[in-house]
């Protein structure tokens, strides 16, 4: 037996991404439920999120920031020798969506499966990738995190509705001689299965706002330093700080106590909304889209959510 | 020593002042966090944790709905 030879490191080609055209308002939503623009911009931070239309689907959405990502890397389909969604909103149990995606963007067989981290999910596939390409596994792959999550919400429900939302973000990942993804940290809560739940498929999603709030801003800074040690990198060289969008309190909780003193930080909630494992590659993409970062940049990408599932990884901006 | 009620007073009002930018002075026993601080449920979560750090008392999430006041936050970590 023998392995391939290994590559000194891997790195982010390329992002891309998509949000649906519908523009969905606090004001849209105090329309039909008991809120409104105050109160949702002071709990969350958000002040608008996109909803996909009933016709478009996750697979639409990920084909649409993958194909961005794709063709912003240079590298043709045929390059692409793995395509991993990061994603727990998928409206079927099988197929799954990375093997329809991979053939809607005329990749040609390559290997191709769904993760489900919920929020942290973009983070496990970005590790996944980066270890695949170091190993010679594959030499580049795709890694699409992507929700429709208005399918699962109840939109009578104020305390989720005014929160999640629909989007894709993608990486494009490649082998380099310096690596430009950092070791990855991760881990799980399980013992707070309940605290963020879809129970089946007749269910809407449901969660425990204070406990969720709770963990999200006392368990997870030490997780982002600790990425941030493993990558050899200190907090203070960090231009971006990419948490999760779960909620604007929480991410500038969690920027607090980490000390990203120069860094910036991801606000991508305030006009996307919560779109899961969506989140951070979105925002990544529309940071760099606006030169809110730039390339050679360090970002610590920090994903968390239902499981409780947690992962973050530096990752040098393309 | 233990900490006395005046103690623990400054240290929640300093906590809160941090938190939500009240004036610490305005925190006084008699005050409740809804209707007279105007403070929400996710800044009372913030409040217990770094209550939790400062004087070593967990308040978990299903005693915290019952603590409406300041005086109430007081006799918990006192007792």
């Amino acid at each position: 037996m023998r392995i391939p030879d290994v590559a000194p490191g891997a790195r982010v080609l390329a992002f891309g991404h998509y949000q649906p055209a519908t523009i969905v308002t606090n004001d849209d939503l105090a329309k039909t439920i008991d809120t409104n623009d105050e109160w949702i911009q002071s709990r969350v931070g958000i002040k608008e999120r996109r909803i996909a239309p009933d016709g478009e689907s996750l697979e639409d959405m990920s084909v649409q920031a993958g194909g961005k990502a794709l063709a912003a890397s240079g590298l043709s389909a045929g390059d692409i020798d793995l395509v991993i969604v990061a994603t727990c909103t998928l409206e079927t149990q099988i197929p799954n969506a990375a093997a329809i995606v991979a053939h809607r963007l005329g990749i040609r067989a390559p290997g191709a499966f769904d993760v489900n981290a919920a929020c942290a999910g973009f983070c496990y596939a970005l590790a996944t990738a980066s270890a695949a390409v170091r190993s010679g596994d594959a030499r580049h792959v795709l890694v699409i995190g992507a929700e429709k999550l208005s399918q699962w919400i109840d939109w009578t429900d104020r305390s989720t509705a005014v929160i999640f939302a629909d989007g894709a973000g993608a990486a494009v990942v490649g082998a380099s001689d310096t690596p430009g993804i950092g070791p990855v940290v991760w881990g799980s809560a399980g013992d707070r299965s309940d605290a963020i739940i879809i129970d089946d498929r007749d269910s809407f999603l449901r969660q425990e706002g204070q406990t969720v709030f709770r963990w999200a801003t006392t368990a997870l800074h030490p997780v982002a330093k600790e990425a941030c040690d493993r990558a050899g990198v200190d907090p203070s060289e960090l231009a971006a700080f990419v948490p999760h969008q779960a909620n604007l309190r929480i991410i500038e909780a969690i920027a607090r106590k980490l000390g990203a003193d120069n860094a910036v930080i991801a606000r991508d909630i305030v006009t996307a909304g919560n779109t899961s494992a969506a989140s951070i590659p979105l925002a990544l993409s529309r940071m760099l889209e606006r030169g809110e970062v730039r390339s050679g940049d360090l970002a610590l990408a920090l994903g968390f959510g239902a499981g409780l599932t947690y992962a973050g990884q530096v990752i040098e901006i393309p | 020593m233990a900490a006395t009620e005046q103690d623990i007073l400054e240290g929640l009002g300093k906590i809160i002042n941090e938190i939500t930018g009240i004036p610490a002075g305005e925190v006084t026993p008699d005050k409740s966090f809804v209707d007279d601080l105007d403070i929400d449920s996710l800044s009372m979560v913030e409040i217990a944790v770094a209550a939790q750090d400062e004087f070593g008392v967990e308040i978990p999430d299903d005693q915290l709905k019952n603590l409406k006041t300041v005086k109430d936050v007081l006799n918990f970590i006192q007792n």
